[in-house]
């Protein structure tokens, strides 16, 4: 039977076609990716009542990107990832607060703010175990807190920062109050952020920060300045946050110190661990999937949502996450590494200084 | 002055019996259980409403807010934290942020949301003048009791063979396992004892530290600063630690209210980027 | 000519314990050396050095000439000094193709490129194709790294190494705990490797030591023992008193 007598007639197709092949597949779009952001860029017209969650989930999903770069490409556990993500919030909300109303100045000056904290906070992570580093991160975010709670000439303390406004979006589309601009703004934004975040995932920059997070030892041993590259991820991830924590004040035109609160370090891990880590999409589906659970939840017990969220937690975990992503994988078959049988020949590599 | 530092010192001592339980865990088993406070917690609460709603007096409630989280620990080691002790650190922290949500949304609707007041006995009210210096009943109470289960730790550790056999077990869990010892329930054991600590000193520190649903949020920091600064090869280092952390805490509110927690965390940050170690552990 | 890879007077103490006791020792270009000794003479110490990830106490360590004493391990690569480990240190969710492409892209400085994909580059794609071939891993390109038979990761194991193209290649045990079905396909692509790579073999295992190496150095107490051809080193009685005399007389 030759079903596919072309594929039979043509010249089998050498290692270096299938090789190149291989490896600039992962660069392409797959279909699911497309329908993904078709239907985002749908909803801007189809679901008018929902823009302001939808804005949220935007938000949400672009920290929880964020994020990911750090924890499921780079394997740096942080517990205070909101540091950067309420550095941006503020940077962009002050900005504006003191006239400089226009929201692309205002993002971009947030993206600098933050990942110049993410520079220089960078170094402080690369030291030490995973606890010493779950313990700086959380550290500097609680400091951050804390400044911004005592500095309230310049940030409103407990009160909040009020009285932001903002210019339109370049110089044309002006904030309204069913949250369309904003939403859309968000999604802008978002998207073109992902964009660049998938470039460079499938980048030999992105490549060498998966080969870290797999094995440090090995990956120094093949030539890579280890602190560097992470230094550099560490650096962008905050920008990302940054970016994320802009958009939240411009949209919302409000930035309280919760922000920069521990539970927003936590919901956003939850959020990456609900959609998956280190495939990119996990933060954006876990951003839907945590609104509508935070939804349905809270409207069944208000006051208590947080009791669902803390056992979904506990279950993911028993459950064991690598299972639940790997069938999220499963349906998204070009941006992971298919998970085929799970024979475990390595050995648990000890991947600590020899 | 010298009230403050008496004030420090009682303070240290409480967060020193909340968290050396902590201390074993991590140093024993790796295992980064953010939920410690919530055992604190229980405790706090068991003496809150024993008091307030059965009347039993204040000491008698003590034994209970020990054994209380004692049980709830051992339970929950058995059931749930052991199957985790191979796993990542990102999974352990998940798993207890998580068992931290439940705990307060928990109590939050079982208690209610407001501070718990817990009323002294009276013989432990006010202050009495010794050499000079202003002492509170309540604070040389503590200290006293935290002191005795300071040096009955110590002791335990150093002298009874569960004490030899737990440090065997940290200093490498394999060769204990070859020695014969039964490692898993060392583990276990140490689990609920930890937890029962921290129950004690949860009880014992409401009066101080306060006690509402948050607890274990708020003072989870303090906890992870105890033990990152302390280190977790002796139960010196953390003991250690938490009497500058109570000092530094109590000194930093008084003189310069306006800092609040900053120096604090800037302390921790700076300490961990010398010392990974931790302050008081042998560098490796 | 200057040798390949060379120490003089390398020490290392841990603590009051002597792990590398001044070691001098010259890997002449193209060498076949192999280093033996018995468990814990300081063999893995000795590797630790040489590539970086212990500091000496004291001594020097000279690649192609240049002193490299004070280089992090990662520079010492980009020079072309390259190792394997002893026990497999790969990246169990890469594929092979992943890995090799990781180590040669890192090489031509693409490392820091994050614009491109991976394996848009000729010259990238060509030298993949190449490692493939030499170690024998063109059917499991595509495999999850975790997934392949030991005797594969194995090769992997080297192949990485490899591509980052060494001057000096330190072998660590290759052939160790690999299945007797899957030796010859190794030790064979060991045999093949291209002659203006210097390599140093550290092995337990005198088959493949005699029929690899042409030199041979011996290391006891963290010092060098003896050293000199296969024949005189497995001549030479206090050699076979200490170490070799259990396996020769098997």
């Amino acid at each position: 039977m030759h079903a596919d007598p072309i594929a039979k007639s043509a010249p089998p197709p050498s290692t270096a076609d299938l090789v190149r092949r291989s490896l600039v597949r992962k660069g392409r779009w797959g279909v699911a990716e497309i329908g993904f952001w078709a239907v985002a860029a749908a909803t801007l017209f189809f679901l008018p009542e929902r823009h302001l969650i939808l804005n949220e989930i935007a938000i949400i999903g672009l920290f929880a990107l964020s994020l990911d770069l750090i924890l499921g490409y780079a394997g740096i556990v942080s517990l205070g990832h909101a540091a950067f993500f309420g550095f941006g919030a503020y940077t962009a909300g002050i900005l504006a607060k003191h006239g400089f109303a226009d929201p692309l100045l205002g993002l971009g000056a947030a993206a600098l703010a933050a990942a110049l904290l993410g520079f220089v906070t960078s170094f402080l992570v690369l030291r030490g175990t995973d606890l010493t580093k779950l313990m700086v991160t959380l550290g500097v975010a609680l400091l951050l807190g804390e400044i911004a709670n005592q500095a309230s000439w310049l940030t409103g303390g407990a009160d909040g920062l009020q009285g932001i406004s903002m210019g339109p979006v370049l110089g044309l589309f002006e904030f309204d109050i069913f949250g369309t601009t904003a939403y859309a703004y968000s999604l802008t934004v978002s998207f073109l952020l992902f964009i660049l975040a998938r470039r460079i995932v499938v980048s030999p920059f992105g490549l060498s920060l998966r080969s870290i997070r797999d094995n440090p030892l090995r990956a120094r041993a093949v030539g890579i300045p280890v602190s560097r590259r992470l230094v550099a991820v560490y650096t962008l991830a905050a920008a990302y946050a940054g970016v994320a924590g802009a958009l939240l004040a411009q949209t919302t035109q409000f930035v309280s110190l919760d922000v920069l609160a521990f539970h927003r370090s936590a919901d956003i891990m939850l959020v990456l661990v609900i959609g998956g880590a280190g495939y990119l999409y996990g933060g954006l589906l876990g951003a839907i999937g945590f609104k509508v659970l935070q939804d349905i939840l809270s409207g069944w017990t208000p006051q208590y949502w947080q009791f669902w969220i803390g056992l979904i937690l506990v279950v993911i975990v028993l459950v064991g996450r690598e299972r639940l992503t790997d069938k999220v994988g499963a349906l998204w078959p070009r941006s992971r590494t298919r998970p085929a049988g799970q024979a475990q020949v390595l050995p648990a590599t000890p991947a600590r200084e020899v | 002055m010298l009230t403050i530092l008496f004030d420090g010192i009682a303070y240290g001592m409480v967060l020193f019996v909340l968290a050396c339980g902590l201390a074993v865990t991590l140093g024993l088993m790796n295992f980064v259980n953010l939920a410690h406070g919530a055992f604190a917690m229980a405790g706090g609460y068991v003496t809150a409403v024993l008091m307030n709603r059965y009347g039993v007096p204040f000491l008698a409630t003590l034994p209970l807010a020990f054994i209380v989280p004692a049980i709830m620990g051992l339970v929950l080691e058995r059931s749930l934290y052991r199957q985790l002790y191979a796993r990542s650190h990102l999974d352990q922290v998940l798993f207890s942020i998580g068992l931290v949500f439940m705990a307060v949304a928990a109590v939050d609707y079982a208690m209610g949301s407001q501070q718990q007041l817990i009323q002294l006995p009276s013989w432990l009210q006010g202050r009495v003048e010794v050499l000079g210096i202003q002492v509170g009943l309540y604070r040389s109470f503590i200290i006293a009791i935290c002191g005795v289960l300071v040096v009955a730790l110590q002791l335990i550790l150093s002298r009874t063979r569960f004490g030899i056999r737990l440090r065997a077990a940290v200093d490498d869990p394999r060769v204990a396992r070859g020695l014969g010892i039964n490692v898993s329930m060392i583990f276990a054991a140490t689990f609920a004892v930890g937890s029962g600590l921290a129950g004690l000193g949860g009880a014992l520190g409401a009066e101080i530290l306060g006690l509402d649903p948050t607890f274990p949020l708020k003072f989870m920091i303090y906890f992870l600063i105890v033990v990152t600064v302390g280190g977790t090869t002796s139960i010196t280092g953390p003991f250690l630690a938490s009497l500058i952390l109570g000092i530094a805490d109590v000194a930093g509110k008084y003189y310069v209210p306006s800092l609040g927690a900053f120096v604090i965390y800037t302390l921790m940050i700076v300490v961990l980027i010398l010392r990974p170690q931790g302050l008081f552990a042998r560098a490796r | 000519m200057a040798a390949a890879l060379e120490t003089r007077g390398l020490v290392k103490r841990f603590g009051g314990l002597v792990a590398t006791d001044n070691v001098t020792f010259r890997l002449e270009q193209g060498a076949r050396h192999a280093l033996i000794g018995p468990n814990g003479a300081g063999k893995t110490t000795l590797i630790n050095l040489l590539t970086g990830v212990l500091a000496p106490t004291s001594g020097q360590i000279f690649l192609d000439g240049v002193d490299v004493t004070q280089m992090p391990p990662e520079r010492r690569v980009q020079r072309g000094l390259a190792r394997t480990f002893q026990i497999n240190q790969l990246f169990p969710a890469m594929t092979p193709l992943e890995t090799i492409g990781l180590a040669v892209s890192e090489r031509m400085g693409g490392g820091r490129d994050w614009w491109r994909v991976t394996g848009s580059k000729r010259e990238i794609v060509d030298e993949i194709v190449e490692i493939a071939q030499r170690f024998r891993l063109t059917d499991v390109l595509d495999e999850r790294t975790s997934n392949l038979a030991y005797g594969k990761q194995r090769l992997l194991e080297i192949a990485v190494a490899f591509a980052c193209r060494p001057r000096v290649l330190l072998l660590d045990e290759p052939a160790a705990g690999v299945p007797e079905a899957e030796r010859h396909e190794l030790l064979a692509t060991v045999a093949a490797l291209p002659r203006d790579v210097s390599v140093l073999l550290i092995e337990h295992d005198m088959d493949l030591v005699f029929s690899f190496a042409d030199r041979i150095s011996v290391l006891v107490n963290g010092a060098l023992f003896a050293e000199g051809t296969i024949e005189e080193v497995s001549t030479d009685p206090r050699v076979r008193a200490v170490y070799l005399g259990e396996n020769v007389d098997e």
